[in-house]
């Protein structure tokens, strides 16, 4: 009966608070500035092998402000340690909760700043089909790309998911003692197009 | 910010500033003090309300998500459902210190109202977020089905 442990559960609430913190504070002191990324990318084409394109990509897609909501089983998982989100939430059958714990229960569409409670627009859980955790980079890569799986996106929805929702968006302002995304979201959108450029090439599964 | 919330199927007009949790719109300028504060962190249901039938958690709910919307509290619960879990509160004698009761209860019905004949693993995943200090949570699971086997 897991819901007697609920109590207790108010234990990790604070374990989490202290390791958001101290995830912010080992936070990278400078960034690479937006305006030197293309020349870096551009670099990193012309000396890596095509598939490593996708390595940056695959660095965000498992920072925990993704991955957390991209589980490949039905618990949505919260903080940079990424425990299961507390409360016995699980999936439901429209990935927006289950009965009585629907993500609307208490998620609103922006940060509550009082309470703590993170918020964006359509705050759900990535379909089963897309998810993440324990993957290496390429079948990462090829979950991300097989539009049987990521509803019907095609490279350049994907970017435009990336470069635009916001939901996807809230990662890099999750507000709060949350880690946000690294490296800037401009940065990020730079790889992301070197790579959807080049073909979206995938690294081989040995790698 | 003026609105109109139907509360307890009475239209009400609600004047209040817009970022103002619904939990104290409806104890503070509505007096329906049978929904409680406990964390106001949504950790542990004491506050739960149906909004537009579904329950969420007062206190992370504004007021200006409740424009034109349908509220129900611990106070306006009706019909058979709502019948069925009070009689089986009653007679498994479900209460202890009674603080947690009346989010206990909003869920309980919310639960039933969408899975009529749930499971222990129903019950779980529904009733999780609902914290009990006094640990009643044998005579709740008991108390859902004896509603569910009786409404």
């Amino acid at each position: 009966m897991r819901w007697l442990r609920s109590f207790p559960n108010f234990l990790p609430v604070v374990a989490a608070l202290a390791i958001g913190g101290a995830g912010f504070l080992l936070q990278p002191s400078a960034h690479i500035s937006p305006q030197s990324a293309p020349v870096q990318v551009a670099a990193a084409h012309a000396a890596a092998p095509s598939g490593d394109l996708f390595a940056p990509v695959a660095a965000v897609l498992r920072h925990p402000r993704c991955m957390n909501c991209h589980p490949r089983d039905d618990r949505p998982r919260q903080g940079d340690d990424r425990h299961p989100h507390l409360q016995n939430v699980v999936r439901g059958e429209d990935n927006l909760g289950f009965v009585n714990a629907r993500c609307t229960a208490c998620h609103r569409d922006e940060n509550n700043n009082f309470s703590g409670v993170p918020g964006a627009p359509n705050w759900h859980l990535a379909p089963l089909s897309m998810g993440w955790n324990g993957l290496g980079d390429a079948d990462l890569c090829t979950t991300l790309k097989d539009e049987s799986k990521n509803g019907g996106k095609d490279i350049a929805a994907l970017v435009e998911h990336m470069e635009k929702d916001a939901l996807v968006l809230w990662g890099w302002a999750p507000g709060g003692d949350r880690t946000p995304v690294t490296p800037p979201h401009p940065e990020f959108i730079t790889q992301l197009k070197a790579w959807a450029d080049a073909g979206a090439p995938c690294p081989t599964a040995a790698k | 910010m003026a609105m109109t919330v139907t509360i307890n199927g009475k239209k009400t007009s609600v004047d209040a500033d817009p970022e103002t949790p619904l939990l104290w719109v409806l104890r503070d300028e509505l007096k329906l003090t049978g929904t409680k504060f406990g964390c106001g962190a949504a950790l542990c249901g004491a506050c739960t309300v149906h909004l537009d039938g579904e329950a969420v958690r007062s206190c992370q709910i504004q007021a200006r998500d409740c424009d034109g919307r349908e509220v129900t509290t611990i106070e306006g619960l009706s019909g058979d459902v709502a019948k069925a879990v009070q009689n089986a509160w009653l007679k498994l004698d479900v209460v202890q210190c009674g603080y947690c009761q009346p989010g206990q209860i909003m869920s309980a019905v919310g639960l039933l109202n969408q899975i009529p004949k749930p499971t222990d693993d129903d019950i779980n995943k529904a009733m999780d977020g609902n914290v009990c200090r006094c640990a009643t949570y044998h005579r709740i699971r008991a108390a859902i089905h004896e509603a569910a086997n009786s409404a």
